[in-house]
């Protein structure tokens, strides 16, 4: 019998005639089972390219977290990507004003499938004290976010704890979450 | 108060378009009359004894209800003899421009469009009078005093 019929009778077995014995103890250790999801997702979690849409003193902090003492490396998420098309984590990092608005949307709408957004720092949450004439009151106005990192800036130990509930999110998707699609909003420029 | 040299020297060279001077703590102060500031300028700069040949700060202030309600702030500077001197110029609302000074410094192009564009004060002869800061569908000036605090204009999305 090949390996991959012996897979098959197996699941079967696993999944009409369940025994008390773990089937998968039957392949030996060589072999795991488990769901292309899962896998993708655990794929996915640790291989985070980011995008830093850094404007203003926010990415000092950033900066920090990709140096080595907090080393963003430990969690997969180390190599920032400044082309849109080849990132999937896009950060957010500092104030967004509404000229810039029309940029922010354009760079989300050209990044690639799957993405994520995270808003670091209170002025993407929500504008933060820039309670003014020129800023986006929170970048959620614009685009999907997953993540909000509220903290001004926010220490690096927020961000990594940001960063590990992005991945606790990621790791529970499903095929169906995506495509997203486009920003809602139109940008005129 | 003992004047300065500029102050002096610009008193008696304008005696009709200085309002008033001051000089406290050495911080030499001329508000003149807007019609005649490219003269009184190109003066300032070229003058072999003062030679204020950098043009440090280009700004406004809204003084909203008094008689003239803006105020344009020069500060200049001489690399040569290491002096500074502030000048205002009153512009009122119903007549709200001023000469532009582009053609003795290039560099108050970009001050000009920015106190253009957040007072909306208009300067006469500028090569390209354009908003900076805000965007060309903003309406209104933001730092006029009677912008309304709380008004958003978002460029796109929703009105937050
Ligand atoms: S949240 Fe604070 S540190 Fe971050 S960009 Fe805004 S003002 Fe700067």
């Amino acid at each position: 019998m090949g390996i991959i019929d012996k897979i098959q009778t197996i699941t079967r077995q696993a999944i009409h005639e369940p025994k008390e014995e773990d089937p998968s103890k039957l392949l030996g250790d060589s072999i795991i089972l488990t769901q292309l999801e899962s896998v993708v997702d655990w794929a996915r979690k640790y291989s985070l390219f980011l995008y830093p849409f850094a404007t203003a003193c926010c990415a000092m902090e950033f900066m920090s977290l990709g140096g080595p003492k907090y080393d963003l490396d430990r969690f997969g998420a180390a190599l920032p990507r400044f082309t849109p098309r080849q990132a999937d984590l896009l950060l957010v990092v500092g104030t967004i004003s509404h000229k810039q608005a029309p940029i922010l949307v354009k760079i989300y709408n050209q990044m690639t499938e799957p993405k994520w957004v995270m808003a670091f720092g209170i002025c993407a949450v929500s504008g933060g004290f820039y309670d003014n004439y020129a800023t986006v009151q929170g970048i959620d106005t614009l685009i999907p976010v997953d993540v909000y990192i509220p903290g001004c800036p926010p220490r690096p130990e927020m961000v990594i704890d940001g960063l590990i509930k992005l991945q606790e999110k990621i790791a529970k998707e499903k095929w169906t979450d995506w495509p997203k699609g486009a920003a809602p909003v139109v940008a005129k420029s | 108060m003992k004047k300065s040299n500029t102050l002096k020297r610009l008193t008696e060279k304008f005696p009709n378009s200085i309002i008033e001077t001051h000089s406290f703590r050495s911080d030499d102060t001329a508000v003149v009359k807007k019609n005649d500031i490219m003269e009184i300028f190109t003066f300032l700069r070229d003058d072999p004894d003062l030679l204020y040949n950098f043009m440090m700060d280009l700004t406004a202030v809204d003084y909203m209800g008094d008689e003239s309600r803006f105020e344009v702030v020069y500060h200049l500077y001489s690399l040569k003899f290491n002096t500074r001197i502030r000048i205002k110029a009153k512009v009122a609302e119903s007549e709200c421009s001023i000469d532009s000074i582009t053609s003795l410094w290039a560099s108050a192009n970009w001050f000009e469009r920015e106190v253009y564009d957040l007072y909306g004060i208009h300067f006469n002869g500028h090569p390209d009078l354009r908003r900076i800061l805000m965007y060309e569908d903003f309406k209104g000036h933001p730092l006029r005093k009677d912008y309304p605090i709380r008004k958003r204009q978002p460029l796109i999305g929703p009105i937050n």
